[in-house]
């Protein structure tokens, strides 16, 4: 089973091309992606909201051992990274040198290729983090 | 609720077992077991297994395994709950049995890991994690708890040594144990040293792949009582298990693992104990990282105290708490299933007092506690020799 199956790609598009995320109608709480039930108060309600893509990292890690969806990036930076709205993401930090990267640093979210399927042709896109 | 006990162990070989097949490994540690039981029936088997779906091609295990056993008719389950899924299984059974379903259960855990290469393998374990969230964008397992060793380090000023220090201790009980995968003695250096994995964390502060299988055999209390053969009854006081957000990201704090303090909490509760009441405990040490975590989780140390504690030899054999006895995941091997089954497996033994050169002195009350992925499953179960 590929994760890069066409339709499994294809229903990320709203938050992995726009960053579409979904702010609780109940409490608030932005949720990305969105999601059915929002997972501070259970509200099932929410109006469709966008991230503004800056933020700054919280935690990270340099990978040395990678899977084989991402073996030939190694070493990469890959990040906890916090946007406004107290939003937070997983994803790889581009752009930079892998030991410049610490706690706080200022960056931005920009619309990359993450991964694709040599085998389906399918190439799945996403956000890394540059320096702001 | 009716009480339950521990009456028969058993463990497989454990490493990289080529010439054993999944069902061979875990009727191997059935039958270790149910003759340490003195048994030849149960009315029930539950089995732990993460993905032998993805490890072996393999699923619906229960049925597979009874029939396996010649026990075909004999209801059996598999549960799964990442690398929680034997600990998991223990849980199920003790429920089967203290509710009255079932008077003898046969627990068991199984992985079998290396028939597939590392890169599958990497991408079966990576399946405890959100596809989505966190896989998707190239996020593997050492890579998730190196984050949350990285935010550890920042917040409470732990160190790279002290990380190492937690694989020092456990290869230094693994090498007393005979059934340890890896039974050599490593150095601080060693570990620093070693290949890397995902920084700060180096080879040699993640456990290894395993093959392997445990089993324990429960009873209803009074049934225990008759068929003791004069050891130790090693009753189930408490168990408790819990739940988290499974994406690391998703979390408020990166340094702490709420749901294996409340999986925690639970147990204690139930068993009308403290942590200042264990005399030994066999913990999810997956990574460095993750022994320190789970201690300050369970409330075996303060808070941001876990980093010290393998280095002032404190949860070393002979000190004041001794924490991974059989080597933990780190020496004595990580078949992920099978896992939280021979946690209680070691705690039997000690409780027994039979656990040779490893042995906690007087241990009498012993905890064991199971995780999967970052820690959003947790189970505890908490292990005292009945009176």
């Amino acid at each position: 089973m590929s994760p890069l199956n066409p339709a499994r790609v294809a229903r990320e598009f709203p938050s992995r091309y726009r960053l579409e995320a979904a702010r609780c109608e109940g409490c608030g709480v932005v949720s990305f992606p969105p999601r059915v039930v929002c997972p501070a108060c259970r509200g099932r309600k929410f109006a469709t909201a966008s991230l503004e893509p800056e933020g700054k990292v919280l935690t990270w890690t340099v990978i040395h051992v990678g899977p084989s969806s991402h073996k030939h990036e190694v070493p990469y930076a890959l990040a906890v990274v916090e946007l406004a709205d107290g939003v937070r993401i997983t994803c790889q930090i581009a752009d930079l040198d892998p030991a410049q990267v610490a706690p706080g640093l200022p960056v931005r979210l920009e619309f990359r290729r993450i991964q694709e399927d040599g085998e389906a042709g399918v190439i799945a896109y996403g956000h890394k983090a540059v320096p702001a | 609720m009716r009480d339950v006990a521990i009456v028969g162990i058993g463990l497989s070989r454990w490493g990289e077992v080529w010439d054993a097949s999944l069902r061979t490994l875990w009727t191997e540690a059935a039958l270790a077991a149910l003759d340490d039981a003195g048994l030849d029936r149960v009315d029930s088997i539950t089995v732990g297994s993460m993905t032998p779906g993805l490890f072996v091609g393999q699923e619906h295990l229960g049925a597979l395994l009874a029939d396996e056993l010649g026990m075909a008719g004999v209801p059996a389950t598999r549960v799964e709950s990442a690398c929680a899924s034997g600990g998991v299984a223990l849980k199920t059974g003790f429920a089967e049995v203290a509710a009255g379903l079932a008077d003898i259960v046969l627990v068991t855990g199984v992985e079998k890991m290396t028939d597939v290469s590392g890169d599958e393998c990497t991408a079966a374990l990576a399946a405890a994690a959100d596809a989505e969230l966190e896989v998707f964008y190239g996020a593997t397992f050492p890579g998730l708890y190196a984050m949350m060793a990285r935010a550890h380090m920042a917040r409470w000023g732990t160190t790279r040594e002290q990380l190492a220090m937690v694989a020092v201790k456990n290869h230094r009980h693994g090498a007393l144990n005979p059934h340890a995968q890896y039974r050599q003695e490593i150095t601080v250096k060693d570990v620093i040293e070693s290949a890397m994995v995902a920084e700060p964390l180096t080879i040699l502060d993640c456990s290894p792949i395993t093959d392997g299988a445990a089993a324990v055999v429960l009873a209803e209390l009074g049934v225990a009582r008759t068929i003791a053969k004069g050891r130790p009854i090693v009753r189930i006081a408490g168990v408790g298990q819990a739940t988290d957000r499974i994406a690391l990201q998703s979390r408020a704090d990166l340094t702490t693992l709420p749901a294996t303090t409340l999986a925690a909490q639970r147990a204690f509760k139930m068993a009308g104990k403290t942590p200042n009441d264990i005399h030994l405990a066999e913990v999810h040490d997956c990574f460095t990282i993750a022994e320190i975590l789970v201690i300050e989780a369970l409330g075996l140390c303060q808070p941001g105290q876990g980093g010290c504690q393998a280095s002032s030899g404190r949860t070393a054999l002979g000190g004041a708490i001794p924490v991974n006895p059989s080597g933990g995941l780190k020496s004595k091997g990580h078949p992920v299933g099978a896992t939280g089954v021979a946690q209680a497996v070691e705690i039997t033994t000690q409780l027994r007092g039979v656990a040779g050169k490893r042995q906690v002195a007087g241990a009498r009350i012993g905890l064991t506690q199971n995780m999967g992925g970052t820690g959003a499953s947790t189970v505890v179960h908490i292990l005292e020799v009945a009176s």
